[in-house]
């Protein structure tokens, strides 16, 4: 027994010096949470950062816009991450609070892809939400009730479909799903289905629909024809330290923004020819 | 004094050995008892924050049937009207355990009674895989095999309360199981060789003697996957449907009180009326497997061999 | 009806509900082995995961899962121990025994989404542990207790008495019983106990979404310095685990080929859990052997 304890200091003993010698090249680290939406987006510029900058590591981690918010409010965090203003959610006191606005996204209506219909008009989808057309002939499609799929009360992508879809109206209590990954497996499988995921989730197994006449292409966005659109949110403290501001002017860098931002079908905040405030008023830039 | 006498004064090592040993016991016995404490409380205090600062209605709790914790009656209450979700809890929660527990019993009984060295070769290692499989397996299992069938059977989208219960079978069935067995196992030898001597048949053994004296232990593995059932979160809100309305009929689109904590919790902000709301669902998980708990020890008290 | 004919009707059944389960369990196993085996390769298997892009492995994720289980049994495992043996052998109240045997029961029954938060609130924010592999052990080991207590007191209430009676004739004390005559006579049943445990932990998500965290920065292996964030070894840093990664991807992930991922992450598990109970009960009876005598 006494060996063994020996062995476990010598052990230790090497891995405390070898731990010495390493905490030379200081390693700096910040931690940003919230919204799992923004989470890929966040992880892929924490990865290029680390890149160019080998010591400082970006830990990003979800847990939901609200955690974001909740977190960066009580200074545990560095960065809170959030699909929705803060303004929108109660208990934040936005005035302690910088809103860094990294990039637009797009919220898409998603069909099953055994319905034939391709357009709706705004007015249309607002009714189907609310519960005014009940069956996919009242809009020109076969004769099958419509099964409407939402997203939890409070998810970021639900907010922003119901400030620009429903205009204050309530919608009709529906069965819910918590992400956008089981929203696309439920469209896919149930008949009649009709809910709604941003547009890096839009998958070819799923029907987009055309609004007004408009498809969802970034031009549709920046020029406010495709009009159910947001931003995602990064927010700090008014004095964040040099890594995160650091970091946030390289997310929102030319580079990223024209890379990356693209490739995972985000609309770059600079290309905008429209502004959108809290209350989801828009006005041309 | 002399050496001898010293030494028999005082304590001997094994003594003192002894007298730590169980120290460390008893210290450890605290660090749980001190967790279960600290666990009960937080949430307790989370939890009752709606019906304090918030104003809500314990009353409409349990029997309004609108939640929108968000929003506010004409009383200035927030509508906090978990009914839905308590009944979708229950069903799923009753009909798993109702469906898996002869199944476990039956196979407790083959692996002890009628056939131990196959079950312990081959269905001993399975269930144990079973245990390790996460939960998330089990629910996409389901969202493929089980929802699919339910729709073509019962009609309607297939999501709903029988889509939930059939995943939880076979999520439960494996713990219900191996602690039955445990329990079988533990029933003396001389039980059964008493009642084969009086001429029993084997059947009339398990059923009239082992199944009454394993009865507690059969109770305990009843609870355990009851509140593994309760507890589940991600597999069941996969293939409920999460519908926040009085299921009425076995496939219709409902929600378990799970569910709507595990969906929710992230997108409120801590403190808020819509995050205690959330809280006071865990206070009520808490509070309906401590009721099961005392339920069942009552009944196994009962059913025990005197 | 003779209760020969009945013993011969309940067998039958008995046969037909264990055989439904088998192939139930078979099925289920061999849907999950057919599924998975297409994604399994070296690469996949130590790559590192990919944010949005197609072709990502799960390396880390595997690592984190292991070293969670092994730090989460290290803190569990002996406390565990010391509260199965005080509660078979030494409370002498029974009523108080099964005042605790009942808190450990509702303690199992916590939906593992609170234990989270609950291990959210007080590790990762109140203790500034921060989303790391510290913070999810700590947490787990709740959901560990319960499961090792029963299954450790089961075992040690197999001990027959005669075995106590014995080494306590022999001059020993209780300690030097328990530890020195039963604890090695039941120790295959104690293995038994920590399979199953080990089994729900690597199985866990919900309660290490909010505590070891959603994320693995990438591990380089040749750094042994146990403070790098980078270090396998460091147990601050925050860990997705298997389990995390198969939810994650599946909910809010970007990557095109989730569904082959998970799929292949889910066999791996599988795997891991079958290596593990294997090697569990080989090292499990050698040292039976060795301790008793045999």
């Amino acid at each position: 027994m006494k060996k063994y304890r020996c062995g476990l200091f010598i052990v230790l003993a090497v891995l405390c010096l070898t731990a010495c010698s390493h905490t030379q090249a200081k390693e700096q680290t910040i931690t940003a949470v919230g919204s799992s939406a923004l989470q890929p987006l966040v992880e892929a510029a924490g990865e290029k950062y680390n890149h160019v900058n080998p010591a400082s590591f970006i830990n990003v981690q979800g847990g939901g816009s609200g955690t974001g918010l909740s977190q960066i409010q009580q200074g545990a965090v560095a960065i809170g991450n959030s699909d929705v203003f803060a303004e929108q959610k109660k208990g934040i006191k936005t005035s302690k609070l910088v809103d860094h606005r990294v990039c637009v996204v797009p919220v898409v209506p998603v069909l099953n892809k055994d319905i034939k219909v391709k357009n709706l008009s705004l007015q249309q989808l607002q009714n189907i939400f609310v519960g005014k057309i009940t069956n996919w002939r009242q809009v020109g499609g076969p004769d099958l009730p419509i099964a409407i799929i939402n997203r939890a009360q409070g998810s970021g992508t639900r907010m922003i479909f119901e400030q620009q879809v429903l205009q204050g109206h309530t919608g009709i209590k529906s069965p819910e799903q918590d992400s956008s990954g089981m929203v696309r497996q439920i469209v896919k499988n149930t008949p009649g289905a009709i809910s709604y995921v941003a547009l890096p989730y839009l998958t070819d197994d799923l029907a987009a629909l055309k609004i007004n006449g408009h498809a969802v292409t970034a031009h549709n966005v920046q020029t406010n024809k495709w009009p159910i659109w947001s931003y995602e949110h990064m927010y700090t403290t008014k004095n964040p330290d040099h890594l995160t501001r650091d970091f946030m002017k390289f997310i929102l860098s030319d580079e990223f923004q024209q890379q990356d931002v693209k490739k995972m079908r985000y609309v770059p905040i600079r290309s905008m020819h429209y502004r959108q405030d809290y209350q989801g008023n828009k006005t041309k830039i | 004094m002399d050496p001898i006498a010293k030494s028999l004064k005082s304590t001997s090592v094994s003594a003192k050995i002894e007298r730590r040993g169980k120290l460390i016991t008893q210290l450890c016995t605290m660090v749980i008892v001190l967790l279960v404490i600290a666990i009960f409380a937080f949430i307790a205090s989370k939890g009752v924050a709606i019906f304090g600062q918030d104003h809500g209605s314990v009353l409409d709790f349990f029997t309004k049937t609108t939640w929108n914790p968000d929003k506010q009656d004409a009383y200035h209450r927030p509508l906090i009207g978990a009914l839905p979700m308590i009944v979708g809890s229950f069903a799923v929660t009753l009909l798993s355990v109702i469906v898996a527990t002869p199944f476990a019993l039956a196979a407790a009984i083959f692996m002890v009674e009628i056939s131990p060295k196959s079950g312990k070769k081959f269905l001993q290692p399975v269930i144990e895989l079973l245990v390790g499989i996460p939960s998330v397996v089990y629910g996409f299992i389901g969202l493929v095999v089980i929802v699919p069938s339910v729709q073509k059977i019962a009609g309607g989208s297939g999501f709903g309360i029988l889509a939930g219960s059939l995943v939880l079978f076979v999520m439960i069935l494996p713990t219900i199981t191996s602690m039955s067995v445990d329990a079988l196992k533990a029933v003396p030898r001389y039980y059964r060789e008493a009642s084969l001597a009086l001429g029993a048949t084997r059947w009339q053994t398990t059923y009239k003697v082992v199944l009454r004296a394993g009865a507690p232990g059969i109770m305990t593995a009843v609870i355990f996957g009851m509140s593994r059932a309760f507890g589940e979160a991600l597999a069941v809100q996969m293939v409920i449907g999460n519908a926040i309305l009085m299921p009425t009929n076995l496939a219709s689109p409902a929600t378990t009180l799970t569910s709507i904590l595990t969906m929710n919790v992230g997108n409120t902000i801590m403190g808020t009326t819509a995050n205690n709301a959330l809280w006071t669902l865990a206070l009520l998980l808490l509070l309906m497997s401590l009721i099961f708990n005392i339920i069942i020890k009552y009944l196994a008290k009962r059913g025990e061999l005197k | 009806m003779n209760p020969k004919r009945t013993d011969k009707i309940a067998t039958t059944i008995i046969y037909v509900m264990a055989t439904t389960i088998v192939v139930i369990l078979i099925a289920l196993l061999l849907y999950i082995f057919f599924a998975g085996i297409k994604t399994i390769n070296w690469h996949f298997l130590t790559g590192a995961a990919k944010s949005f892009q197609a072709g990502g492995g799960i390396g880390a994720q595997l690592f984190n899962s292991l070293y969670l289980l092994v730090l989460s049994m290290l803190i569990s495992l002996p406390l565990a121990l010391g509260i199965a043996i005080y509660l078979s052998e030494y409370a002498s109240a029974q009523k108080v025994a099964a005042l605790i045997r009942s808190m450990i029961e509702v303690l199992s029954s916590l939906p593992s989404i609170v234990v989270g938060l609950f291990g959210f609130l007080v590790f990762v924010i109140n203790f500034h542990l921060q989303f790391s592999i510290l913070s999810g052990a700590l947490t787990l080991t709740i959901f560990n207790l319960p499961l090792l207590v029963r299954g450790i007191e089961d075992a040690l209430q197999t001990v027959s008495n005669s075995q106590r009676e014995a080494g306590l004739a022999l001059g020993l004390s209780k300690w030097e019983t328990v530890t020195h005559v039963i604890i090695p006579e039941c120790l295959p049943g104690i293995i038994t106990g920590v399979i199953l445990a080990a089994g729900r932990v690597f199985g866990e998500a919900a309660a290490l979404i909010y505590t070891a965290g959603q994320s693995a920065p990438p591990l380089n292996f040749s750094n042994w310095n146990i403070l790098s964030l980078t270090s396998p070894l460091n147990p601050f840093r925050p860990a997705e685990t298997l389990a995390v990664h198969i939810w994650k991807v599946n909910s809010e992930g970007l990557i095109p080929d989730a569904t082959a991922v998970s799929a292949g992450s889910s066999l791996v598990l599988v795997v891991v859990v079958l290596i593990f109970n294997i090697l569990a009960r080989y090292l499990g009876n050698k040292l039976y052997k060795r301790l008793t005598g045999e």
